[in-house]
């Protein structure tokens, strides 16, 4: 396997003023994630060689696209780069296939056709291959663009806000196909979005922007559980991101059963069948702490930990309590008032209570889309 | 109908355009796609044969023409005859006063082709020439091909810019337009109606044909 790190550090202080210095190696998924205007798309520009920040450094594996130090910079012909843009930015006079075959100028003439087929059937787009951009609907403009960014063989793959322009159901449709997708891809892939769904759908890792400068950033269950970080809480709300195999399912009663590491839970689902793997998010409001274990509730889901971190913030009336269960952190946002009468403090072993209907979760395989 | 004056017009038009497409089309594009220092002094010079008397252009033509001057003397010792009252003259003269007519439109269709669209060629890996060739030019023809009928009409009918810097020279400088004032002072109502009804007719189709490429232009832009 190739060395396909792609490493980025990029400093200026306008006209966008930008400071953020990230890596991404190959198989990992790295979200940027932040509110519009903060320079999230400049980033993906800068790496592809479209936009040119007064200091920056990007490095594909061995090679160096931008250094502005010793004055390299490749031109973005010559980078190995997929980039899908937001608005897809499609070739409105050529058919889906020509689009494709126009990013496999690298490739011998007689070839280029059936590799465009090739591509356009791994994106699952094969009866619409005739048509120009104009004439397809969101998702399948998607599609070509995704298989035209992936015609160059690149060395990394960038997606900028790549389900803006779709609406719910194809944004969640076209998740699950990237996800797919991206399990066969040997390179970094870096997504921008504003929708923290995307983010916990589909990164390994994630950094977090505002105005040009890295909030915080990590591996996706690593940030997730962080109890401090009060952007994310503001933003979005906290919630442990953790991963989990199917285990029982009980279609009678409506619940599965998912194993993770350090435990199991009981989820509300009908769909997804036994040994999928799913995401799951725990959101920390939707937590109770006990020091006992509870009886008579119409609760299933009751987690033993101990308490491995608590934050307060002093503006800010609740209280993060961060508990450790198994190799899973889970967040709970409790009152001032319950640390105190509970006398919770680090070390401590405590029951948490999680309605199974408020555990989000997100499949990665065997979802019925339609139900 | 003096044919010789006919034939002329023709030679000029295409001599014209042969050497006027490809630089509108570098200066359009450039003017389209890049932000540089003097941008808007480049934008001004190109329009202003629109608005400068033709009198006037060819006066200051005709001073650089002059043997007196470098370009004059440069072509003359090139050539062994002078560029004022020469076909090479008119040719170089129609060049500078259709600029406007054809760097505009080719600029505008550029305009129109959206800066996503030419950075997903570069990221296609395209090369700045593959790029316009094989995306910009495509999306952009029917403002280069506005451009070059525009160019050609106005080259058949310009009259001042010619009769300053080329004269009335008979299969040298005698273009149609000049020829029907020719006649018109002889006397001669018929040949000069028969050569105007010839440059209404063309000025007619070429307003027909750009019509109907600019419709097709804002058609593409759905």
């Amino acid at each position: 396997m190739t060395d396909r790190r792609l490493s980025v550090s990029l400093r200026q202080s306008g006209p966008i003023p930008l400071d953020v210095e990230f890596a991404c190696d190959s198989g990992e998924v790295l979200a940027i994630f932040g509110p519009s205007g903060s320079g999230k798309t400049t980033i993906l520009r800068t790496i592809a060689g479209l936009y040119r920040p007064s200091h920056a450094r990007v490095r594909s594996g061995s090679e160096v696209w931008t250094d502005t130090t010793s004055g390299v910079f490749t031109p973005p012909y010559r980078r190995a780069v997929g980039l899908v843009f937001q608005e897809y930015a499609l070739f409105p006079h050529l058919t889906a296939t020509s689009n494709v075959i126009a990013a496999l100028g690298h490739q011998p003439r007689t070839e280029r056709h059936s590799r465009a087929q090739q591509l356009l059937t791994r994106v699952h787009l094969s009866d619409q291959v005739n048509r120009r951009p104009h004439e397809l609907s969101g998702g399948e403009r998607q599609r070509v663009a995704l298989a035209r960014a992936l015609a160059r063989e690149p060395a990394v793959l960038l997606l900028d806000e790549p389900f803006a322009a779709v609406d719910r159901p194809t944004r969640r449709r076209m998740q699950d196909e990237i996800d797919d997708l991206r399990r066969t891809l040997d390179m970094p892939l870096v997504i921008v979005t504003h929708d923290f769904g995307d983010v916990v759908r589909l990164s390994s890792h994630l950094l977090i922007l505002e105005k040009g400068r890295t909030i915080a950033s990590g591996a996706l269950a690593e940030l997730t559980s962080r109890a401090d970080l009060s952007w994310l809480r503001e933003a979005v709300g906290l919630g442990s991101v953790f991963d989990a195999v199917v285990g029982t399912t009980h279609r009678s009663r409506g619940l599965i059963e998912l194993r993770f590491d350090g435990g199991s839970l009981l989820a509300a689902d009908r769909t997804l069948p036994q040994g999928a793997s799913v995401r799951l998010r725990v959101p920390a409001r939707e937590v109770i702490l006990a020091t006992k274990p509870p009886e008579g509730l119409s609760l299933h889901n009751v987690l033993v930990g101990t308490v491995s971190a608590i934050h307060t913030d002093p503006a800010f009336d609740h209280v993060i309590v961060q508990l450790s269960v198994g190799r899973v952190l889970l967040l709970a946002e409790v009152t001032r008032d319950a640390v105190s009468s509970l006398r919770i403090e680090s070390g401590m072993r405590l029951h948490a209570l999680i309605k199974s209907v408020s555990i989000e979760v997100l499949s990665a395989h065997g979802r019925d889309e339609t139900n | 109908m003096d044919w010789a004056a006919f034939a002329l017009s023709m030679q000029l038009g295409v001599a014209t355009l042969a050497i006027l497409l490809p630089l509108s089309l570098a200066l359009g594009r450039t003017l389209a796609v890049h932000r540089f220092a003097g941008r808007g002094v480049v934008e001004a010079l190109v329009a202003l044969p629109l608005v400068l008397p033709p009198t006037v252009l060819g006066f200051y033509l005709l001073q650089v023409f002059s043997s007196r001057s470098v370009v004059g003397q440069v072509f003359a010792s090139l050539s062994g005859h002078a560029l004022a009252f020469s076909f090479e003259g008119l040719v170089l003269a129609s060049v500078l006063v259709n600029l406007p007519f054809a760097v505009q439109p080719i600029q505008r269709a550029f305009e129109s082709v959206p800066a996503d669209i030419r950075e997903a060629a570069a990221c296609c890996g395209m090369s700045p020439w593959r790029s316009l060739l094989t995306v910009e030019l495509p999306l952009a023809w029917p403002g280069v091909v506005t451009a070059a009928i525009l160019a050609f009409a106005h080259t058949l009918g310009e009259f001042g810019v010619v009769l300053m810097v080329g004269g009335n020279i008979p299969a040298e400088t005698r273009t149609l337009s000049i020829a029907i004032y020719d006649r018109l002072q002889a006397f001669d109502d018929r040949a000069a109606g028969v050569m105007a009804a010839t440059l209404l007719l063309l000025a007619l189709i070429t307003l027909a044909v750009t019509n109907a490429l600019s419709r097709r232009v804002i058609l593409r832009r759905d």
